[in-house]
């Protein structure tokens, strides 16, 4: 039988003898005894073996089919991955091989689309948050954070910082992750357990010797954090103030923290575009003030002209980052994350001026009814009393993760219980509700949970 | 009329126009100053494009076609493996059961992402040689991070200062970066006169104030490092790790394993050897291998299998912490996944097989035409330099953009560091002989318009929609975003 | 090429011309020319004080970063504001506007030290 092709490598036997005469082999296994002859190989992989592109295909359909798609299932989670709606005209566009099959745009000339969307998603960014300048994007919000950090250490020239303890517990953990290498240390700060937002008195009380205060907002509770007041206490102690944007479709309705006396911004922009995908890619974004430019991690875009003085945009500022100024960059970030940076943007221009305001009254408006009718359940009660754009923190009469699962049985994923992040809030459970939500679905959620206590009382009476 | 640039999309705004239309609210509205804290509420977002739908996909339509990409022509960007992308692998990555999941569903509902992560580990494992392996990492460059901070917390653990890495010369930046993010302080190790790294030179400089010595294999230069072993087992026996820049593992796939040269810890890049698209510059995705005396350093959450049944394991106490929020980029991984069942053990050993031969025929093939510094074979790319041009004034700078009026994409330029006027070529696997033959050919008439017309070199490119781009203008006065004022029309362009 | 007569070098490319009891420093017309371009830089505040073979500042070009070594150690009395705000000056008039910062010695026998021109252009063509 005829030995069967590879579909991406594309050298038939006629053309790799060739190529062999060229370089001057009898086989390519000779080629390979550049090698020491010890360290080759000498039994295959033990992988499966290649499949065609059909059966590839109805493999990963088969795995694919073994999760619960937020298609398939009433989802109320949110925190820090947000179920929004994506406009057919995303995927079309960062579907064209154009965009997605090139690299970090490296030459200019060739490369202008890429570099022309990214500059349009920097200006996005400083729209949204209020702010002076901004990156070409990093990898996540929980990355960005560390990254922010680090800065403001730079800036400041000090190596302590505050993390509120409502920013989100896989951002914190990931900023302590980085910070383990500089010698820089942390506290984290307590919340208001009535508001559910950052002690200020906490910042107030600390020493003069810090680097920033991050902050998320609104928080990992949903709630919204008194960023002005967090700002004063902040300064005060010569430290910067980070904000983190978890959710970035509330920047549709809320003060950008640029007007709010933020030093740095940063977030994660999955909201805009990007599809869950179980967690990643998501993108990171960071913008500041003008003042703090050259301490910015990450690529720059930046405006010119060609030969002709015809616009044109190119990397820019690259004497910051590793490949120029190796161990003394302001960060090892190599790549930004290009295309899921254009879905943001193209999901931005879809949607513009009074799209977006209009989609952030509605999350505002389903995570109120959906609040309205959870709070109308006996044994359900609000954890805290400040203010939230699309999501709130639940307190439950009885197991949390009890109640999860009794709704799970009728297709409703019901929120993230606590517990596990914060063992004070054992009986709390994160709830969000955003456009894709409908009222059906929010009734039905209060319907099953008032059945589910019912029956629960019942029970125990017997 | 000539064809225009094509204008920033704030400035083809309309108001009134919208691109998408939200769904109407089936649930009471909201008065928001009831609903939110006085002054909480922003005013209008000023500069924000309205467009229609057409006007959005047009913009990027035409954007894109002044991009190139794999897709478009010859790629062959050394050291980035801009290898073809299989479109089932974006199919399979766009299934709703992936697509539409989120991190936080309870664990019995994503199964089969748990199962996809946990094989893809294990094949990452046995194609690299090493005993275990996260998928966390986002990108190389943040693998090379969580590599360095699990070192860092081994020797924490055992009590032992050890405060520097050993990085070689020819070292992707990212190294040195990644090291020093990590705490530690970076000594450099010159490569001998051949490209490569000697035992004498490692030998000289490794003591037990090293934690590791980080190196590339193959290396930049496009060299196998020969010595491998030997290195490896003088690192040892000063007690530290040998980390493996897995940024050129395309190489060797089913050809040798790095955890049988005495690596110990590697990153693969799925964006380069696994094929995943590169996205204009990312999404990536980093996974981190290592040994099994680093295991428990890996980052948390790790996958766990019992039985039939996946689940995430959260606690474990000596665990470097997390390297970003939720599990990696999980799309990436599908992709990566799908890539690899498509070639099977047979396909990926021909990939480095194949991916070496058409470095080394590229290489014959235009040695004497450019100055080849390292005449030896090599492995997945070949590096070259513009000495013989530079006489007549043409740099590589040059030779990079008039290879754009060729329909080809320019080879990495100025890298390595350690070669003068570096042209790095790496054509991958993918590339037919044709495309290679008529890369070479397009290569010798540069060579011979460098001679001939160098002035035709200086001021190339000449066909694409953007002359070339006044870089330095850039970094002088930086324009980081619209501000609503009209483009100027400098009078200093050459 | 040039390099002026009246000037004294290191090895890192800096030029210094005595005025009296201050010294001015800039970066000579090798550096500039293998720099490329320049784009930024940077300088201590007046006031600050630099010390011999530190680092007082950086250039840099749009694809390379190089440190300034001081010659001298002294104050720092003048700093050149002006090439802050228009770099490209080092690359037009590295030995006249382009100077970068005036020092104060604290120990004028370290000028003993620095290369004439004669000796730097020889260090140049060796390195080459």
């Amino acid at each position: 039988m005829e030995k069967r092709g590879f579909t991406c490598i594309p050298h038939t036997d006629e053309e790799i003898a060739r190529m062999c005469g060229v370089v001057g082999i009898a086989s390519v296994d000779e080629l390979l005894n550049v090698l020491p002859g010890e360290l080759r190989l000498t039994r295959p992989l033990r992988l499966p073996e290649a499949l065609s592109e059909q059966e590839v295909g109805s493999l990963l359909r088969d795995m694919s089919r073994r999760n619960t798609s937020t298609d398939d299932c009433s989802c109320f989670l949110g925190a820090g991955a947000y179920n929004h709606y994506i406009p057919s005209a995303v995927d079309h566009i960062i579907s064209r091989s154009e965009f997605y099959t090139a690299y970090t745009p490296y030459q200019p000339e060739i490369s202008q689309g890429t570099l022309q969307s990214i500059f349009e998603y920097q200006t996005f960014i400083c729209q949204l948050t209020g702010m002076e300048v901004s990156n070409a994007s990093l990898y996540d919000g929980a990355s960005a954070v560390a990254e922010a950090v680090l800065m403001a250490g730079r800036i400041t020239g000090k190596n302590h910082v505050l993390l509120s303890s409502t920013l989100h517990p896989e951002y914190r953990e990931t900023a302590l992750t980085y910070l383990e290498g500089g010698g820089v240390s942390s506290r984290v700060l307590p919340y208001c357990p009535e508001k559910g937002t950052t002690m200020i008195q906490a910042v107030e009380e600390c020493k003069d010797d810090i680097a920033c205060l991050v902050v998320q907002h609104p928080n990992f509770f949903g709630s919204l954090e008194e960023i002005e007041a967090l700002s004063r206490a902040v300064h005060d102690k010569g430290g910067l103030l980070v904000v983190a944007v978890a959710e970035p479709l509330s920047l549709g309705i809320l003060k950008p923290p640029g007007e709010l006396g933020c030093d740095i911004v940063v977030g994660e922009g999955q909201s805009f575009g990007s599809p869950l995908s179980f967690g990643g890619p998501y993108l990171g974004f960071m913008a500041t003030r003008e003042r703090y430019l050259r301490q910015m991690p990450g690529r720059i875009v930046g405006q010119t002209v060609d030969r002709n003085g015809k616009r044109a945009f190119c990397l820019t500022l690259a004497t910051r980052e590793q490949h120029i100024r190796r161990a003394r960059a302001t960060s090892n970030i190599c790549t930004n994350q290009g295309l899921s940076a254009l879905a943001c943007t193209v999901y931005l221009v879809l949607l513009g001026r009074k799209g977006l305001m209009e989609l952030s009254r509605l999350n505002i408006a389903k995570a109120a009814y959906l609040r309205k009718r959870l709070l109308d359940v006996k044994e359900i009660s609000a954890a805290f009393t400040s203010p939230c754009f699309n999501e709130f923190v639940i307190e439950v009469d009885g197991d949390p993760e009890g109640f999860l699962e009794e709704l799970l049985e009728h297709g409703i994923v019901g929120g993230l219980s606590l517990g596990r992040f914060y063992p004070e809030l054992d009986r709390h459970i994160l709830v969000t509700a955003t456009e894709m939500n409908t009222k059906e679905e929010i009734d039905r959620y209060g319907e099953v949970a008032e059945g589910l206590f019912a029956r629960s009382i019942e029970e125990t009476r017997r | 009329m000539e064809k225009g640039r094509e204008l920033l999309i704030f400035e083809r705004s309309s108001p009134g126009r919208t691109g998408v239309r939200p769904p109407t609210a089936d649930v009471p509205e909201v008065d928001l100053d009831k609903v939110l804290p006085k002054g909480a509420v922003r005013g209008d977002i000023e500069g924000f494009p309205e467009v229609s739908e057409l006007d959005c996909v047009r913009h990027f339509t035409r954007l894109s076609n002044e991009n190139f990409g794999v897709d478009t022509g010859f790629y062959p960007l050394g050291s980035c493996t801009m290898k073809y992308n299989p479109k089932v692998c974006e199919d399979a990555s766009r299934l709703s059961g992936f697509s539409r999941l989120h991190p936080y569903e309870p664990e019995g509902l994503c199964q089969g992402a748990l199962e996809l992560m946990h094989e893809l580990e294990g094949y990452l494992a046995e194609i690299s040689g090493m005993d275990a392996v996260t998928l966390q990492p986002a990108a190389g460059a943040q693998g090379e991070l969580g590599g360095m901070l699990m070192i860092a917390a081994y020797f924490r653990d055992k009590g032992e200062a050890r405060r520097k890495v050993l990085i070689p010369d020819t070292a992707h930046g990212t190294n040195p970066a990644s090291c020093r993010l990590a705490g530690f302080d970076v000594v450099e190790v010159r490569s001998s006169r051949d490209g490569i790294l000697t035992p004498e030179a490692i030998e000289r400089l490794m003591d037990d104030g090293c934690a590791a010595l980080m190196l590339t294999n193959p290396n930049t230069l496009g060299l196998f490092e020969d010595n491998i072993e030997k290195i490896a087992s003088i690192v040892h026996s000063k007690g530290g790790f040998v980390y493996c820049d897995g940024a050129n593992l395309n190489a060797l796939m089913g050809v040798a394993r790095l955890g049988d040269m005495g690596v110990d810890l590697v990153q693969f890049n799925l964006h380069k050897t696994f094929s995943t698209p590169h996205g204009g510059g990312g999404p990536g995705s980093g996974p981190l291998g290592v040994k099994k005396a680093l295991e428990p350093y890996l980052p948390v959450p790790r996958i766990r299998k019992n039985g039939d049944e996946y689940s995430l394991e959260f606690d474990r106490e000596r665990s470097i912490g997390r390297l970003k929020a939720f599990y990696g980029n999980f799309s990436v991984m599908v992709r990566a996944y799908a890539y690899i069942r498509l070639m099977g053990a047979e396909g990926l050993k021909r990939v480095g097989e194949m991916a070496v031969l058409n470095a080394n025929y590229l290489k014959e093939r235009l040695k004497g035409h450019f100055h080849l510094p390292h005449d030896r074979t090599c492995m997945h790319e070949c590096v070259f330099t513009d000495r013989l041009q530079r006489r007549y004034g043409v740099t590589t700078l040059d030779i990079a953009k008039r290879l754009m009026d060729y329909g080809f994409h320019p080879p990495t330029i100025y890298f390595p560091l350690v070669v003068d006027g570096a042209l790095m070529i790496e054509p991958t696997e993918t590339e037919s002989l044709q495309t290679l033959d008529e890369f070479i050919e397009a290569m010798k008439r540069i060579a011979k318009e460098a001679e001939e017309d160098p002035h035709l070199l200086k001021n190339a490119p000449h066909t694409t929609g953007t002359a070339r781009v006044d870089e330095t203008r850039a970094a002088r006065e930086p324009v980081l975003r619209w501000t609503g004022s009209p483009p100027t029309n400098p009078d200093h362009c050459t | 090429m040039e390099f002026p007569k009246d000037l004294k070098y290191t090895k890192e490319h800096e030029w210094v011309r005595e005025e009296g009891s201050v010294v001015v420093v800039g970066i000579t017309d090798y550096a500039q020319d293998s720099l490329g371009d320049v784009v930024y830089v940077e300088l201590p505040q007046e006031g600050g004080s630099v010390t011999k073979d530190e680092p007082f500042g950086v250039v840099e070009s749009v694809k390379a970063v190089s440190d300034l070594y001081s010659p001298v150690t002294g104050n720092v009395v003048e700093v050149n504001d002006a090439i802050i705000d228009s770099p490209e000056v080092i690359n037009d008039d590295p030995y006249g506007d382009a100077w970068m910062i005036k020092v104060e010695l604290s120990n004028a026998e370290e000028l003993n030290d620095l290369l004439s021109a004669e000796e730097y252009q020889k260090y140049i063509e060796e390195e080459k």
